[in-house]
């Protein structure tokens, strides 16, 4: 029956109350709600990447280089650990994860096994073919060092971003192996792109003082040593002939700066070892006076400076062909560390200022046109009921919009498409109810009746209809990405909101019109 | 009230629906989709110019430094330029060379309004995720309508009628070539809810009148679907009212979304009238009654 009951009055105007305390902060700016007094919600709702500007990137770890990585090491341990005991051996090598080896001597076998476990990490396992011993890592070994991979990457990335003074920005994992990276409002995306992308392995090796040229007139390299391109392909050295060992590398760094060298007027990169590092730089240095050092990054060399003295203070310059940018970026590659792996870049998008102003400004305007033709179709084709489903489509945006700012939710272009949808959508359970009511009056019933079992009748329609809509809604939550996202949650708010506004809200207001004002005709119209 | 024989129609709106499902079919083999770099992978890039470039020249540039097929469009209004590059390297280095020495060939003053890039493995990731996405939400709505309906024919005329609302729109999409990218998946989706809500309000509205009438089921088909019309077409109209606001003010980017909206509405307004109801008949639903 229409009941006014007064906690039933009482909870739809402390819901409608707080729909329009949780929207006030929005229509203030970020530095103004935080002005704001204490007593009044400070929760907004986010905008979007596509609608604020900004950069978001996909990016891919790939864990399987380190696991190569550890493989080479595992080669190592395997022939220290036979060396040790003098067992001969054979087609020593590494796999894609683990390493193969033969051993020559098939009573030796079983020692060997012994030794080389001894030697290496737990997580791996060996099996025995005959002569042949198979060493692979374990399926938790490797989940373990993918982990720790993508970990430390997300930590370098994370640093690199920071120091490159981006605001507020969303690093995350996703899935196994990918990072989001999101950037707001930033202006060179490339140039983050390229500072978030690079490994920045940083390694010291001495040059061979062979050069390129006169190696290949012998026809081979000499022993122990690699060719390695200079990062500056317009340097007049081009290539570079590299002893294989790694001296020191950018792990030993604590510090890193870019700035202008006395002497030369050029920018350098300077940079400062930690004790055990400047310990062992000394040691490198002296040693090997007025040869030169090869600075290579991610195998590339960026200088290749002669040794003239001992440099025993733990500190150093890089002098390469620095513009004050590219030695700042170099700078900031140190202090962040390098990448535990490579990264790859699979997905970015950018949106410009302008693009995302515009599409705020174009989402406002199709928002109000589309509810202002709505509001007054209804109110022709509805009279008082429009008005009072009107009244219900506003209170919809109000809880919605109220909603999403509690939950804190980002706002997208298609998250505001979702929202006049929303609106036109809204007005169906409206519809429903009021044909049913009419169909009811026609039927010769009183008007009480009518509305009681318009209402009635409406609610179970409503809920079936709904309910589908919903599961499309939560589907496309699962499965999309980003600015769909966005759509799939302004869409399944919207349907709450506006069985709560249908079913609830103009249920009251009908009610309390018709007990109080005991109108002798619901619809202007005339019912045949 | 004067009731309208829909019923009477289901023959024709079968044949109807069968080439128009036939056609879409067709044009999807023959045109394909204009998928976007969603799905493709490759690079869009949306431009400003301070004046109204020349489309000719831009393309010729273009084309002289990227590997890949370049599209080149309007977007909006003159100064307004889409670029779409179709490339299939799997190398960062290259892409990101590729945009900058775009970059380098244009004007300095233009205003990027967008840079996007995809790579190729991203791209058939989503490919795959918008398939699933679809046909998951079909069967759970089928599920569910068949659970709440309690009779298989119920599930499956609003499935046959979900299709039909989707392989339609997807004849949509080939025949505009609008791009389709992952919000016409979304709109997709969002079309399956709304015909399948509209489904849902026809056929709650059947088994009400099952549970009081006793009349042949065509008529109480015809019935049902009269008395509902009303609802039907002003939900429709006022949806229809809300996307022709966001198609006339809501910006480029969201208008191809919208129109593929517009086109599901009026396609599932269509199908749960004349196929998913008719088709419960079709398909022998017989009355049982329970009190006897």
């Amino acid at each position: 029956m229409l009941s006014l009951n007064k906690w039933r009055i009482f909870f739809v105007i402390l819901v409608c109350l707080s729909g329009i305390y949780f929207l006030y902060p929005n229509f203030f700016n970020k530095t103004e709600v935080t002005a704001l007094p204490n007593y009044l919600s400070k929760k907004q709702v986010n905008l979007g990447l596509d609608l604020q500007g900004g950069s978001h990137l996909l990016l891919e770890v790939d864990t399987k280089s380190v696991l190569k990585e550890k493989s080479e090491y595992l080669v190592d341990d395997i022939r220290s650990a036979l060396r040790k005991q003098k067992i001969k051996y054979s087609n020593l090598g590494s796999k894609l994860s683990g390493a193969v080896v033969t051993i020559t001597n098939k009573e030796k076998v079983d020692l060997a096994r012994k030794s080389i476990r001894e030697n290496i990490e737990k997580g791996i396992q060996i099996s025995t073919e005959q002569t042949k011993l198979n060493l692979s890592f374990s399926d938790e070994y490797i989940i373990d060092s993918n982990i720790k991979t993508v970990d430390q990457s997300i930590e370098v990335v994370r640093k690199r971003v920071d120091e490159s003074g981006t605001k507020e920005p969303v690093i995350q994992k996703q899935g196994e192996k990918r990072i989001i990276v999101q950037l707001p409002g930033i202006k060179d995306p490339e140039r983050i792109r390229s500072l978030i992308g690079r490994t920045a392995k940083l390694n010291f090796h001495l040059l061979d003082p062979t050069t390129v040229e006169l190696a290949q007139q012998r026809g081979k390299l000499p022993p122990g040593t690699f060719r390695v391109s200079n990062a500056d392909p317009t340097a007049y050295e081009k290539e570079f002939l590299v002893k294989k060992r790694i001296l020191l590398t950018g792990d030993n760094l604590v510090n890193a700066a870019a700035t202008v060298d006395a002497q030369s007027g050029k920018y350098v990169v300077a940079f400062e070892f930690d004790r055990k590092g400047g310990k062992k730089f000394a040691k490198i240095t002296t040693e090997n006076v007025y040869q030169r050092l090869a600075i290579l990054l991610d195998n590339k060399v960026i200088s290749a400076p002669q040794i003239r003295e001992p440099i025993t203070g733990g500190q150093g310059n890089i002098s390469g062909n620095f513009s004050p940018e590219t030695a700042n970026d170099l700078a900031v590659l140190l202090r962040a560390g390098s990448l535990p792996a490579p990264i790859e870049v699979l997905e970015e998008r950018t949106v410009g200022p302008s693009l995302g102003l515009d599409s705020i400004e174009a989402g406002k305007k199709a928002l109000i046109v589309g509810f202002i033709l709505i509001i007054l179709f209804m109110i022709i084709r509805y009279r008082i009921f429009g008005l009072i489903a009107d009244f219900a489509i506003i209170f919809n945006i109000i809880l919605l919009i109220s909603l999403l700012s509690l939950i804190e939710a980002t706002l997208t272009m298609p998250g505001i498409a979702g929202i006049v949808l929303t609106v036109g959508m809204a007005v169906d359970a409206n519809v429903l109810v009021f044909e049913r009511i009419k169909e009811e009056l026609k039927s010769g019933r009183s008007i009480i009746n009518s509305i009681d079992l318009g209402y009635k009748f409406a609610l179970k329609t409503i809920l079936d209809a709904n309910f589908t809509t919903l599961i499309a809604a939560l589907l496309l939550y699962n499965y999309g990405s980003g600015p769909i996202k966005g759509f799939a949650v302004t869409l399944s708010i919207g349907i709450i909101t506006s069985m709560f506004t249908a079913l609830i809200l103009t249920k009251l207001i009908v009610s309390l019109w018709v007990v109080k004002l005991k109108p002798n005709r619901l619809f202007l119209t005339k019912i045949s | 009230m004067k009731i309208i024989n829909f019923y009477k129609y289901r023959i024709s709106a079968f044949i109807f629906s069968f080439f128009l499902i036939l056609f879409s079919v067709f044009l999807f083999i023959k045109d394909n989709l204009n998928l976007g770099i969603d799905f493709k992978g490759g690079i869009l890039i949306e431009a400003n110019f301070a004046t109204p470039p020349n489309l000719a020249d831009l393309r010729d540039k273009l084309i002289g430094m990227a590997v890949g097929n370049v599209e080149i469009q309007e977007f909006g209004s003159p100064e307004n330029v889409l670029i779409r590059i179709e490339k299939n390297s799997e190398k960062k280095d290259e892409q990101n060379a590729l945009i900058n020495n775009i970059k380098n060939e244009l004007p300095s003053e233009i205003d990027y309004r967008r840079i996007e890039f995809v790579g190729p493995k991203v791209g058939k990731e989503l490919q795959i995720m918008g398939i699933k996405a679809v046909l998951f939400s079909l069967l759970a709505m089928f599920s569910y309508i068949w659970f709440r309906f309690s009779g298989w024919q119920f599930g499956l005329g609003a499935l046959v009628a979900l299709f039909h609302d989707v392989l339609s729109t997807i004849g949509f999409f080939s025949l505009t070539q609008i791009e389709f990218n992952l919000a016409s998946i979304a709109a997709i989706l969002t079309i399956a809810g709304y015909s399948i809500n509209d489904t849902v309000v026809v056929f709650d509205r059947i088994r009400e009148n099952l549970s009081k009438k006793e009349s042949p089921f065509s008529e109480l088909l015809n019935l049902s679907i009269n008395q509902t019309l009303s609802r039907t077409l002003m939900t429709s109209l006022t949806t229809l009212l809300a996307l022709l606001a966001l198609y006339i003010f809501g910006g480029e980017v969201v208008r191809g979304f919208v129109s593929a909206m517009m086109w599901g509405v009026l396609i599932g307004t269509y199908s749960s009238i004349f196929i998913a109801s008719p088709l419960i008949a079709l398909l022998g639903f017989k009355i049982i009654k329970q009190n006897q």
